[in-house]
């Protein structure tokens, strides 16, 4: 047996913060892997986030969290700029729906311009109206703030490990942490060895950004007092029917009653409410309630009264991962190389760009060295998303690609072509390639498209059909009939061609 | 057999375009031809056209069509046997993206690339889609295995594979009744199909056939509550609902299953009608149309399953075949006929299509029942038509024929259409 190989940098966790971390660290001469327990990275806490760029305004001055928030935000426009996924710079109109609420919103203004958060405006009932006609009628007033933005939080999470992989960074799927090797007490600087189901990884620096279960990751490294609990908020997507109800993020003034359920312009156009925010004890508990629903549209009829429950097409769960003290646990441990990035709750996905270089610093802290590579490159081919180019552009593609041509889903006019690069970039499910590619997320939910989907990934990952999973483990989708026995993994389960060499399978 | 061929050239303008190629689509596209127009395209999504025909392999199709009880592909063949017969020009795997005002169609196929075809008149034929467990708001865990019953159907039949071993079903529309007896017969064991409203939403026949010959349970005024499972799905809760239709938790019951289909409505696909701005009619969800199925937008007719939801492709091809000779009528300059009557729905009944009647012509009248009525039954249309029916369902669509005749004198006038009890008509 020889020397086992020694990574520079375990980062555990393939969310916002470990994604962003990972791509941080990939500018620089280094050994990283990062480990993410679910089949896809983002398919944890950051999937199912309201995908809100915060304008800087929220957190406070005086936290972790709110340092990082406006800087972050900014991390986020520049990320957008290099690697190209959906961002839309709505701004957000911050609203006092009575008088006794002016004064609270007026507090949160005062606090992003200590912040140094630009641009932010009070408006009057009349200017937030012109803005958004379809608020409140009885308003007392709104703040506007231009800073804020929504992205997909999965497309772009997933893009930035895209990008962190060009340059090197290793991004190994589905290996939960299973233990964590004590300190040995003849060595107590040697590397750790975290075990996951691949083997052991030995790693001179471990970073936990393992969301939900951080207490747990920490407690293995022997790392006591950390306590994560999951706080549920739940969202509501509506119909496209309803595009531009609102323009830009509205918000409510805080309440004691209200956490601030938003009404939300995403970025591919459609609208989105919510969320709930309530503890819950399961960190698996991602269902949706009727009560959450009713809450959800009694607080954002409140903002925008027109608003339906009957135009839902979907609905989602996400739990936020809450530490005891409320703001980010980050920062160095009493086991030497354990690095916990930990308790990253809202505004954490705004705040993980600035927070990826605030955990290189203490890297650099801890002894790590920093040696810039020459050949990194910060860009990364920007994917296509056919539906948003102009029937010029939409006809070069096509005639370079008549895969272009080829429609896959309907509902959001994605292409094979879109399809396949997705695969191409990772996507191993029918989720991942949903949230790659927006396929199987309109109206019909999939209705459609799924066979074509589970078809070209079948195709892409070279398995049958039946082994493709709707999001990794054991969520299979078709299984073969009784009469047949199952083909193996290399079986002829694949789609036959046509004379232009594109599947036909549909 | 019609192919996708590579590449190939549209021509830039036609006197009929038809959007879809289901039973409305190809039916569309005889009676254009016969009515002589010359320059006909049909669009059609898939490799080959025949629509949702082709998941349908169970019989029951083609008896007023064709005269003989067919499956569903076999009367999909027959369809577009004549369409080839009639020479007009076919683009598969491809689909319309826009429309504008002026009838420009933007369109994209991979033997195309993305073009656009002027065409005089069109007729939308893009089917409807199945209502999806967002539409109806089931809470619970999203976990693989939910899906709706359609695509259970295309999973079997078309691509030869089970969506899972042990499913519930949610919802007794057709499809739903349908799937429950395929996947028995595949071997899937099915634990039954539970029904939101106290009367089954398939028809009598599919609840028999379907259900009712295999033992299958249907469990009326129960819905779904509550979904269970991280991966893959494990189980429903199941629950009675009140005369409120509010479910009883007290009553609720948990069934083991990995799978749980939706057969939950269908709504016609108005993507298209939406870009063009046609007046809708709010509980169809389809165009508003007129006798001959030409929709708010001049040159713009719709037909089938777009239009209203039918209980058998024999009446989409005769509605769609009025649609597509009237789209060749006015593309060749021949007038329309003047819609002078309007007729509207009264007691009882949830819609009527079409929305206003000729009195020049024969036109056919479909409507559905709000609520059942079990006995003996009077549908009037206006003063001027008076029929005694056995019973009628909300599940069966009602067609009456509508002539010169009956209309005579009433131009100008709206007509309600009823569904009453018998001896309760004055009330």
């Amino acid at each position: 047996m020889g020397e086992p190989h020694v990574h520079d940098v375990l980062i555990l966790g393939g969310g916002a913060v470990g994604t962003t971390l990972a791509r941080a660290l990939s500018r620089f001469d280094l050994d990283v892997v990062l480990l993410e327990a679910e089949a896809e990275v983002a398919f944890g806490v950051s999937k199912a986030n309201s995908g809100i760029i915060h304008s800087g305004l929220h957190a406070p001055g005086d936290t972790l969290k709110g340092r990082l928030e406006y800087p972050g935000n900014r991390g986020w426009h520049q990320l957008h700029e290099e690697l190209g996924f959906g961002f839309a710079p709505v701004g957000e109109t911050l609203v006092a729906v009575e008088e006794a609420e002016l004064a609270t919103i007026e507090s949160i203004r005062q606090q992003g311009v200590d912040k140094g958060v630009p641009g932010t405006q009070p408006w009057t009932p009349q200017q937030a109206l012109d803005a958004e006609p379809n608020l409140n009628r009885d308003l007392a007033g709104a703040v506007w703030v231009p800073t804020a933005a929504v992205i997909n939080p999965y497309e772009a999470v997933m893009l930035v490990a895209d990008a962190a992989q060009r340059n090197g960074v290793r991004i190994e799927v589905e290996q939960p942490v299973i233990a964590i090797d004590p300190v040995d007490a003849h060595r107590p600087d040697a590397p750790l060895i975290v075990h996951t189901p691949a083997g052991p990884w030995h790693g001179r620096y471990v970073i936990n950004a393992t969301g939900l279960f951080a207490d747990e990751v920490a407690a293995m490294a022997g790392v006591p007092g950390l306590t994560i609990r999951p706080r549920k908020g739940e969202e509501y997507l509506l119909d496209r029917r309803v595009e531009g109800l609102v323009h830009s993020i509205v918000f409510p003034a805080p309440r004691p009653t209200s956490k601030g359920t938003l009404v939300i312009p995403t970025v591919d156009g459609t609208i989105m409410v919510g969320p709930t925010a309530h503890e819950v004890d399961d960190k698996w508990d991602t269902s949706t309630t009727e009560e959450g629903a009713a809450e959800v549209f009694a607080n954002a009829r409140r903002l925008v009264p027109v608003l339906n429950e009957r135009d839902v097409i979907a609905e989602f769960a996400g739990l936020r991962p809450v530490a005891q003290t409320g703001d980010f646990v980050v920062g160095p441990t009493e086991r030497p190389g354990f690095i916990n990035a930990a308790g990253i709750l809202s505004p954490g996905l705004t705040a993980a760009p600035a927070l990826a270089d605030h955990l290189v610093d203490i890297l650099a802290d801890q002894g790590l060295a920093l040696v810039e590579t020459t050949d990194w490159d910060p860009t990364a081919p920007h994917p296509v998303r056919f539906a948003g180019r102009s029937t010029d552009e939409q006809r070069r593609l096509a005639a370079d690609d008549p895969r272009y041509a080829r429609l896959v889903c309907r509902c959001e006019l994605v292409t094979e072509a879109e399809v396949r690069e997705a695969i191409s970039r990772g996507a191993r499910t029918l989720d991942g390639l949903k949230f790659r590619t927006r396929a199987g997320m309109g109206r019909c939910q999939g209705a459609f498209c799924t066979w074509s989907c589970l078809t070209l990934l079948a195709e892409g990952l070279d398995v049958p059909v039946t082994a493709v999973t709707k999001r990794g483990g054991d969520s299979w989708i078709v299984c073969e009939r009784d009469d047949q026995p199952e083909p193996d993994a290399t079986g002829g389960d694949q789609p036959e061609l046509d004379a232009a060499g594109s599947s036909v399978a549909w | 057999m019609v192919t996708t061929e590579h590449p190939r050239q549209l021509a830039d303008s036609y006197d009929v375009t038809i959007v879809g190629g289901g039973p409305a689509g190809l039916a569309a596209a005889v009676g254009a031809r016969d009515q002589g127009a010359e320059r006909i395209l049909l669009v059609d999504r898939d490799p080959t056209p025949g629509g949702i025909l082709l998941q349908c392999i169970h019989s029951g199709f083609g008896l007023h069509t064709f005269g003989e009880d067919v499956t569903g592909p076999e009367y999909a063949h027959r369809a577009l046997e004549q369409v080839v017969d009639h020479d007009v020009d076919v683009l598969t795997d491809a689909y319309v993206t826009d429309a504008s005002s002026d009838l420009r169609l933007k369109l994209m196929s991979p033997s195309t690339g993305v073009a656009t075809v002027d065409t005089s008149t069109v007729v939308l034929a893009p089917g409807a889609r199945e209502r999806t467990r967002g539409a109806i708001r089931i809470p619970g865990e999203r976990p693989a295995g939910v899906m709706t019953a359609g695509l259970a159907q295309a999973m079997v039949n078309l691509h030869g594979r089970l969506p899972g071993r042990r499913a519930m079903i949610l919802g007794s529309g057709d499809i739903g009744l349908i799937m429950a007896r395929r996947l028995t017969l595949e071997g899937v064991e099915v634990a039954g199909v539970c029904e939101l409203l106290p009367y089954p939403s398939g028809i009598g026949r599919n609840v028999v056939q379907c259900l009712e010959d295999f033992d299958i349970p249907l469990h009326l005024s129960t819905t779904v509550v509550d979904i269970h499972g991280r991966d893959r799905l494990e189980g429903v809760t199941i629950a009675p609902v009140d005369d409120d239709r509010r479910p009883v938790m007290s009553r609720s019951a948990h069934v083991p299953c990995d799978t749980l289909l939706l057969s939950v409505g269908l709504i016609p696909d108005a993507e298209l009608a939406q870009r063009l701005q046609l007046r809708l009619d709010p509980v169809t969800g389809g165009p508003v149309v007129s006798s001959t199925m030409e929709t708010s937008r001049p040159g713009v007719f719709a037909a089938g399953n777009g239009v209203h939801v039918n209980d058998l492709a024999d009446w989409v091809s005769r509605e769609a075949q009025v649609a597509g000779a009237a789209a060749g009528d006015l593309a060749l300059g021949r007038h329309r006929p003047l819609e002078d009557v309007h007729v509207t729905p009264g007691h009882n009944v949830g819609y009527v299509v079409p929305h206003t009647l000729s009195t020049s012509r024969t036109q056919t009248v479909s409507f559905r029942v709000k609520e059942p009525i079990h006995g003996d039954t009077i549908l009037r249309i206006g003063d001027v038509h008076r029929r005694k029916v056995r019973a009628v369902v909300p599940a069966e669509m009602i067609t009456l024929k509508v002539g010169p005749k009956l209309l005579d004198g009433c131009a100008g006038d709206t007509l309600r259409v009823d569904a009453i009890p018998a001896g309760q008509e004055e009330a």
